[in-house]
């Protein structure tokens, strides 16, 4: 079995379990409106996992049918673990002011958005976009037009946008703002293995925490 | 193709309208604020037709590898290019990040697999091919082969090779 390196969960995952991990967040990253949490230790651990599996198979006899098969293994990790990867690179560009502003402004002990590479490929993208507005058009403007507030401009996130989600542990009492001046707030309770089309906004902080499962 | 025409047309709109962002000075306050809502709407919409052009050139990245065709690369400003560039070592420097010793290249396996080897059927000559286990391959036109899915992706990305579906 592989087990995951330092960090302060030592968490000893089947290869199993680990690539169900990355395919739960997978999907919650596929279907979320905004950049989720990074997981490190999850990517890290698939790629040991992807190296380990090659390894083995650069040693197997050739023609052997369990070749094929764990070949094709391999191929769908990495596919998943690409998309998963290309999912949160093309929402850090596209909300790259909002997504920088937010890791600055977090608070000691919150958990990080961006991996520090995510966070350096993120700050390189919004320098590299404003050096290019600045020569492209702006520094032939007028004297008094020569910024633009990028954070004001790029649009944010969705947040109110709905989700389909399946619940993992049983809620109670989420609280749901009304959508129409005539309804007001109400409360639903979330059994376990139900599904649900919802807000991101109202089950946000669940996501994170495991409880649900975008799907 | 019909997107860098677009282009390119609108790239010489864009000139235009530089310099009329330039002008715009005037006495009377009324139309002093007007001019500037006026200058102010320019802003915004060449900001947006320039952020978007970038889009569409972060999108060839992806579509055509880091080496741009030069029928596309003589329609980009040398911003652009320069842009691009940036771009791309960003890119690659996040993909050696990730991913063991040589790094993950997320430019490939953009769909699901379905099967180790494919079928494909060569659109132009390109020459020789070498795969994983040391032979190569004349890939002539119209020539077809049976070949690992991971090593044709790009290829049938540039428009070299095609799947068959039998």
């Amino acid at each position: 079995a592989a087990d995951s390196d330092g960090g302060s969960e030592e968490l000893v995952l089947t290869p199993a379990q680990l690539i169900r991990s990355l395919e739960q967040a997978w999907l919650n990253e596929k279907f979320a409106p905004e950049l989720l949490e990074s997981k490190p230790e999850i990517i890290e651990c698939v790629v040991e996992q992807l190296d380990h599996m090659e390894a083995n198979l650069k040693r197997a006899k050739k023609g052997d049918l369990k070749v094929s098969v764990h070949h094709m293994e391999i191929e769908r990790i990495r596919y998943v673990l690409s998309s998963y990867l290309r999912c949160r690179l093309v929402k850090i560009e596209k909300f790259f002011p909002h997504v920088l502003e937010k890791e600055k402004s977090r608070a000691e002990g919150e958990p990080s958005i961006l991996s520090p590479e995510e966070f350096a490929f993120a700050k390189e993208y919004m320098a590299n976009t404003e050096t290019y507005l600045k020569n492209a058009a702006l520094k032939h403007m007028p004297p008094n037009l020569q910024k633009v507030s990028l954070l004001k401009s790029v649009p944010k996130p969705n947040l109110d946008s709905f989700v389909f989600l399946r619940v993992l542990e049983r809620q109670e009492n989420i609280l749901v703002e009304p959508e129409t001046d005539e309804q007001r707030e109400y409360t639903i309770d979330l059994e376990e293995g139900s599904q649900h089309l919802i807000r991101y906004k109202t089950i946000a902080p669940l996501v994170a925490s495991g409880a649900v499962q975008l799907i | 193709r019909q997107a860098l025409e677009e282009m390119r047309a609108l790239y010489e709109r864009n000139q235009a309208d530089v310099s009329e962002a330039k002008s715009g000075r005037s006495d009377l306050i009324f139309l002093i604020r007007f001019r500037h809502c006026c200058l102010l709407r320019n802003q915004r919409c060449l900001v947006a037709y320039l952020y978007d052009r970038l889009l569409r050139i972060r999108a060839l990245r992806w579509e055509y590898g880091s080496v741009l065709p030069s029928a596309i690369h003589f329609h980009m400003s040398a911003e652009e290019v320069e842009w691009f560039n940036r771009y791309k070592k960003s890119l690659a420097t996040y993909m050696r990040s990730v991913g063991g010793e040589e790094g993950l290249d997320l430019t490939q396996d953009i769909k699901p697999p379905k099967s180790l080897y494919i079928e494909v059927r060569c659109l132009k000559d390109y020459g020789e091919f070498e795969i994983d286990d040391g032979t190569t391959v004349l890939l002539k036109k119209n020539s077809q082969h049976f070949l690992p899915r991971w090593k044709c992706e790009q290829l049938i990305r540039q428009g070299v090779l095609e799947h068959v579906l039998s």
